[in-house]
């Protein structure tokens, strides 16, 4: 902080991470678990990503020249968006679901609150909780290759894991949405992220800390390993905790913010997931936890030196 | 008659209650699920806001000014009752699908908002025509919103199947390709759940806006406070003036009668709810200068 803070005279040191650089640190974090997906999933998945990826760049770029303002599709954060969208889609899913959730995510969530830096809730996740409670038949259907069979967390639900076991959940050999089965993969490609200093681990690690002590307290069978690490590698944590909940726009910016955020995150997760009526929790809890970071960065907001405190 | 016309065209247009005034929001995010309970709600509203206007200016030179928000429920609520009880016994299904919300036409801030803004202070004739044009409006609002939501949502327009499986257009042989075309619709239900009316509400209000703004660049001013609505293109200080002739105009236009603003009366003679705020920001100048 000492050292934002300097004031020198010039030449100033340039940092090299700008929107577009940062983006791409993504994206690049984000090929591992998508590329497991396709590989997994099929041509199929492969079809969903290009089709969200491309119609969320086609929105942008459609809004903005039919508003007259300037155009930002370079700066990939819609590319950003579209591939966490595809990514939190069952591969079932019709063809045509890629763009209309492409058009909410960028049109509704994001541009008409003003862009990139202005929208207060994650497009990726608006967008899937759009597609969700439109299409719940569509969008809960994790059927693929004729093989039908419900999701890790699906029969944790129903009693505990039937067909797959935690290690098959590890290494995603699971049904579920495209990008998030493989928890091997989303952790590469988050270390990836907290090595080139992207994102840290303050919002990820304060999440599952507390979803992990959550399910301890409030579970069904409370200090189960198998059981808790199911919970942990099953379903979109993984994916929401290091790609979603990090989100720069919907995170709170305040150091104390991100912690109260994340465990916020985690007991929420867990009171969707055991108390809830779907299995799944995780873009609702970080939606909720989107729509708070406000009031979260005024009650954490440091105070400047002499100002506020006790008065003698 | 021309007053007449002036006040049903103020009604749809100028200051439509849904569109530009957005009041009574309780009962347009609620019951517009399909058209027809759209429909339904308007025509039963507005049936109330004609009758209660009627006799709340019969009766104006008899009420007090102290107690005459009681007296306004009194007169509204009964009429209300009249209402609920024909709609019971010739629309009953209409009558189960509105419930509650008929009962809730009482606290309908159109219907008190037009009672003490207009109806209170004018005479018999322009009051009717004042509550028709409102009704009027609201109805068409409710429709229009009712029918974007059943047909998003449900694939609906007025019960006809339109889109989706099963649409009227197989039964015509010749429409077979456009029958199967919307056919491939999925309804997207959403619309027909509580966040779909905010959805609706938004676009159409932001169209209506747009239609608006593109007037008055040719001159022609269709509401009066539209300015304000349209801040975001224009500079503060315009916006600032804009509002400070209004409020100058509308002091002209008050009647003596003495009133509280109040949440209920935001809306005077002729000019719409960015007066009240217009007059909010006039208090709050007064404070700070004190």
């Amino acid at each position: 902080m000492s050292d934002l803070m300097k004031v020198s005279s010039n030449p100033h040191v340039r940092s090299k991470s700008t929107t577009s650089n940062i983006m791409l640190c993504v994206i690049i974090a984000l090929l591992p678990a998508a590329g497991f997906g396709v590989w997994h999933f099929g041509f199929r998945a492969l079809m969903h990503i290009a089709i969200t990826v491309v119609s969320c760049v086609f929105f942008e770029l459609l809004y903005e020249l039919m508003m007259g303002k300037k155009v930002t599709v370079q700066d990939l954060s819609a590319v950003v968006t579209g591939l966490l969208l595809a990514m939190n889609l069952p591969v079932s899913a019709p063809w045509w679901i890629g763009i209309i959730g492409g058009a909410f995510a960028i049109i509704i969530v994001k541009m008409l609150f003003g862009g990139l830096g202005q929208n207060f809730m994650n497009p990726a996740l608006g967008a899937r909780c759009f597609l969700l409670i439109s299409f719940a038949s569509v969008m809960t259907n994790f059927d693929y290759d004729t093989v039908s069979g419900a999701t890790p967390l699906a029969q944790l639900r129903a009693g505990g894991l039937e067909t797959n076991t935690v290690l098959d959940m590890i290494f995603g050999n699971t049904q579920g949405t495209i990008g998030e089965t493989s928890m091997v993969a989303l952790v590469i490609g988050a270390c990836f992220l907290i090595l080139m200093g992207v994102i840290d681990l303050r919002i990820p690690g304060s999440y599952i800390i507390s979803f992990v002590i959550f399910l301890i307290l409030f579970g069904e069978n409370h200090l189960d390993m198998g059981y808790i690490s199911a919970q942990v590698a099953g379903g979109g944590l993984m994916l929401g905790a290091f790609f979603m909940a990090t989100d720069y726009v919907t995170r709170p910016i305040t150091k104390k913010g991100q912690y109260v955020y994340g465990i916020f995150l985690g007991i929420m997760t867990g009171i969707f997931r055991l108390f809830g009526a779907s299995p799944e929790g995780v873009s609702y809890a970080i939606i909720l936890g989107n729509l708070l970071v406000p009031l979260i960065e005024k009650i954490t907001m440091p105070k400047p030196f002499g100002k506020g405190g006790e008065r003698a | 008659m021309s007053k007449a016309l002036e006040r049903i065209y103020n009604g749809l247009i100028k200051e439509n209650p849904t569109f530009v005034l957005t009041l009574g929001m309780c009962p347009t995010l609620a019951v517009t699920t399909s058209a027809i309970n759209g429909a339904g709600m308007g025509l039963s509203t507005m049936v109330v806001l004609i009758l209660s206007n009627v006799f709340i200016s019969l009766l104006r030179k008899i009420i007090p000014d102290k107690v005459r928000i009681p007296a306004f429920i009194v007169i509204i609520a009964s009429f209300v009752t009249i209402v609920q009880l024909l709609l019971q016994g010739y629309v009953p299904s209409l009558y189960d699908s509105l419930g509650i919300y008929i009962p809730l036409i009482v606290v309908n801030c159109i219907i008190l908002g037009r009672a003490e803004a207009y109806a209170y202070s004018n005479p018999v004739i322009p009051s009717l025509f004042d509550g028709l044009g409102m009704g009027l409006g609201f109805t068409v609002a409710l429709t229009l919103i009712g029918a974007c939501r059943e047909l998003l949502g449900a694939g609906q327009l007025f019960g006809y199947q339109i889109l989706g499986a099963d649409n009227v257009f197989y039964q015509a042989g010749s429409l077979r390709p456009l029958a199967m075309f919307l056919g491939e619709y999925t309804n997207i239900s959403i619309f027909i759940m509580a966040p779909g009316a905010f959805f609706v509400l938004a676009f159409i209000i932001a169209a209506m806006n747009r239609i608006r703004r593109s007037a008055a660049k040719k001159g022609k001013r269709i509401a009066p406070a539209s300015d304000c609505t349209g801040c975001m293109g224009k500079n503060c200080a315009e916006c600032a003036g804009g509002l400070k002739d209004d409020t100058s105009i509308q002091k002209q236009d008050e009647t003596p009668v003495q009133r509280n603003v109040n949440t209920s009366s935001q809306e005077q003679n002729g000019a719409s709810v960015q007066d009240g705020a217009a007059q909010d920001t006039e208090n709050g100048e007064g404070e700070s200068a004190t």
